[in-house]
């Protein structure tokens, strides 16, 4: 597992190059679209004169381009089109760029399939009675007892989630404290190292750098949880278009991340053979006259379906609106209730906050909410991403959560297991503290 | 068989604009910073520069650029209002002016381009009659010459010419005799053009034995004698001239000693003036002194 750290590590290299020239770029790869913001950072507060204090930290950038465009090659959230990926990578990065009028080297990218899987780790370090170092917290995290998650698979996310020192937890920072025993609690993420490989690949060929790389079900969390939420506990569930993530948050820290593998397409996929039409006709007739919930309104609202066959009857077709939710509603439905599944397995109910919030494009859909409060609890609300500046009024909806959420990810990310000191154990450049730690544990 | 109303045409594929990989890296190109600079403004600059050098290497464009611009120089300082038309020269007496004027340009009008006013300025003061010129030019484009002619305060007899020297000991002019200008003092002697301070302040000290005064001798570099008619001399000291010639004035005024038969009155040792009588005088002293003797002893 060496190796991925270096990457991360190189990743994070990466974007501290990145921030040093200002510009860097955040592509959102999606099953439906691929959304492409350019950044500028210009240090803290550059863009408010007024005094007041900036909003969740994200004032020191400012977003210059932003481009969205179909997602091509793109299923379940994995690249499955090698060639067609990096041309859809290529229209919206050149569009975006041509908004921003400046060249863009560094990306930060999200995946939101790839089979995420989480871990919850804990290790021990016996520090007796000294004070702890950060020494002590890298070695209490190399001191965690990783799990065999396979061959194919690397970690996305490691990050300590809690400290505790002797019988006291809930520590953010135990460093300068004095103790016997330091305990961590980490939480990691595993994704399919091939998806990994893909989208690095792809991106290489479009000519840029990878800065950064986070699940889509993290940083829509981030997006478009609000502060108490993340603190008392919270799950974001983001209905997208292949893939439906979810992220658990609880004092301001991820526990928990999955994805369903089913998402808007598969609706839109019932609709097209359950009506026998074409998939962008379906497509179309989902967005404007979906809905999840039937009134006796919805018997009398016909809906023209078309048709290009020439046969009459065929083409002037129609179809009610409650035939149309008849077919949405039960595919929402199963998609909701493995959510709940995944949730229930995670152990949600034991959180003091018990929130659910639904973001994405799917979370667009009339009517879900009521549907959504029936399957997964009563406390769900629909959740947009926060307001951040220059984001133009076209990529402001739901949809943007997770791209949204880099941003925030590329300004100021959490801290990662590669973040910290390296232990001095696995360090041999270290050795001559080594021998007067010996020293000073031995006289 | 055809259809009676015309049907749609089939819908193309969806438009998917997509940028070729070379559209795509030639956009990031042209946004590269120094590259963009250097298509903007480099590559015009090399064309321009290399377009003017290959027409400037023709030696026929070249003579006919200088050509050009000789010509527009020309007709611009050719313009009326920097011709000058007539010339006013002030101060200065009649030979100043002569000479003045035969050093001037005599061909009217000229451009104001074309003359050299400090040239003309140093050349009029080079002259010896003028210590100072302003040369400009004025109004209505008339070359106005403001002299500031030397006044001569004293003669230098040097050899056989007389200068005329001003209080700066600088010659100003010569004259044939010294009759034209009984007015000014004489001065003669190696060295006398530079102390022409202390010799004016003799000559107004000489106060009663003015009339009588033919000039001043400068001696050795280093003092003044008084040279009055019939041959008669005032050797004065290098230090203090004014308080010895006042001495002898004294005298003079007592015992109306140079209308007597002396020939040098020494003041150089001041303590010890002495007399040096004509040697008719000094004889006819001895034989008095004789004769007196020789009565004492008869």
């Amino acid at each position: 597992m060496g190796d991925l750290y270096d990457s991360q590590r190189a990743m994070r290299q990466m974007r501290k190059a990145a921030m040093q020239r200002g510009v860097v770029a955040i592509l959102d790869i999606g099953t439906s679209k691929i959304a492409c913001l350019v950044l500028r950072f210009d240090g803290p507060e550059q863009f408010r004169t007024d005094g007041v204090g900036s909003l969740a930290g994200q004032s020191q950038f400012r977003v210059i381009g932003a481009a969205t465009t179909r997602s091509r090659g793109v299923r379940f959230g994995e690249v499955d089109a090698m060639q067609e990926t990096e041309r859809a990578i290529r229209t919206a990065v050149q569009a975006a760029q041509k908004m921003a009028n400046v060249r863009v080297d560094h990306v930060i990218a999200c995946l939101s399939g790839a089979r995420p899987r989480s871990y919850g780790l804990d290790g021990t370090l016996n520090v007796s009675g000294a004070m702890i170092t950060e020494q002590d917290i890298s070695q209490v995290m190399a001191s965690c007892d990783v799990p065999d998650y396979g061959a194919d698979r690397e970690v996305l996310h490691a990050q300590p989630v809690n400290f505790a020192l002797d019988h006291r937890s809930g520590l953010s920072d135990p460093r300068g404290q004095i103790g016997n025993e330091l305990k961590t609690d980490m939480h990691m993420l595993t994704v399919d190292a091939t998806a990994v490989h893909n989208i690095f690949y792809c991106i290489k060929r479009c000519d840029l750098e990878l800065a950064g790389i986070a699940s889509s079900a993290y940083v829509s969390g981030m997006s478009s949880l609000v502060e108490d939420e993340q603190e008392l506990g919270a799950a974001c569930i983001d209905l997208g278009g292949g893939t439906t993530g979810l992220s658990v948050f609880m004092k301001k820290h991820m526990i928990y991340a999955d994805s369903v593998r089913m998402g808007g397409e598969h609706v839109t996929s019932d609709i097209s053979m359950g009506l026998q039409i074409p998939a962008s006709t379906a497509e179309r007739i989902k967005t404007f006259y979906g809905g999840v919930m039937a009134t006796g309104m919805d018997d009398r609202e016909m809906i023209e379906i078309g048709g290009d066959t020439g046969d009459w009857e065929h083409d002037r077709r129609t179809v009610s609106r409650a035939e149309l939710i008849g077919i949405m509603r039960p595919r929402v439905e199963e998609i909701l209730e493995e959510v709940r599944e995944r949730l229930d397995a995670a152990g949600f109910e034991h959180l003091p906050g018990q929130q659910i919030v639904l973001t994405g494009g799917g979370s667009q859909i009339p009517g879900l909410d009521g549907l959504a409060s029936k399957i997964l609890g009563q406390q769900v609300r629909l959740g947009r991403p926060l307001r951040v500046q220059g984001l133009p009024q076209a990529a402001i909806g739901p949809a943007f959560s997770s791209a949204v959420g880099l941003t925030l990810f590329a300004a100021n990310p959490q801290d990662e297991w590669w973040d910290f000191e390296i232990p001095a154990e696995n360090y041999p450049a270290r050795s001559l503290k080594r021998a007067v730690k010996w020293f000073k544990d031995n006289w | 068989m055809r259809s009676l109303t015309r049907r749609p045409a089939p819908a193309a594929a969806p438009r998917d604009p997509a940028p070729s990989k070379l559209g795509y890296r030639y956009q990031r190109l042209m946004l590269t910073p120094g590259f963009r600079g250097t298509v903007r403004i480099g590559v015009p600059l090399l064309l321009i520069v290399a377009i003017f050098g290959s027409w400037y290497s023709q030696p026929e464009n070249r003579a006919e650029l200088a050509a050009k611009i000789e010509d527009t120089k020309q007709s611009f300082q050719q313009r009326p209002q920097f011709m000058v038309q007539t010339m006013n020269v002030t101060g200065g007496d009649a030979i100043a002016l002569a000479e003045v004027t035969a050093r001037l340009p005599t061909q009217f009008p000229f451009s104001s381009f074309d003359i050299d006013l400090e040239k003309i300025r140093a050349d009029i003061e080079a002259l010896d009659p003028i210590k100072s010129a302003s040369v400009r030019v004025g109004q209505g484009g008339a070359l106005e010459i403001a002299l500031n002619p030397r006044v001569p305060v004293a003669l230098w007899r040097d050899g056989a010419t007389l200068r005329l020297i001003d209080a700066d000991g600088v010659q100003s002019g010569q004259i044939g005799a010294r009759a034209e200008r009984l007015d000014l003092p004489l001065i003669a002697g190696d060295g006398a053009e530079y102390n022409i301070a202390e010799a004016l302040t003799l000559f107004d000290a000489a106060g009663p034995l003015i009339d009588r005064v033919r000039g001043l001798v400068r001696m050795g570099e280093r003092r003044w004698d008084m040279v009055l008619d019939r041959d008669q001399r005032i050797l004065l000291p290098g230090d203090n001239p004014a308080a010895a010639l006042d001495r002898v004035i004294a005298l003079n005024d007592a015992q109306d000693m140079l209308s007597r038969d002396v020939a040098i009155v020494d003041m150089r040792n001041t303590n010890r003036p002495t007399l040096r009588m004509n040697e008719e005088a000094a004889d006819a002293l001895r034989r008095v002194n004789n004769t007196i003797d020789d009565g004492a002893d008869n």
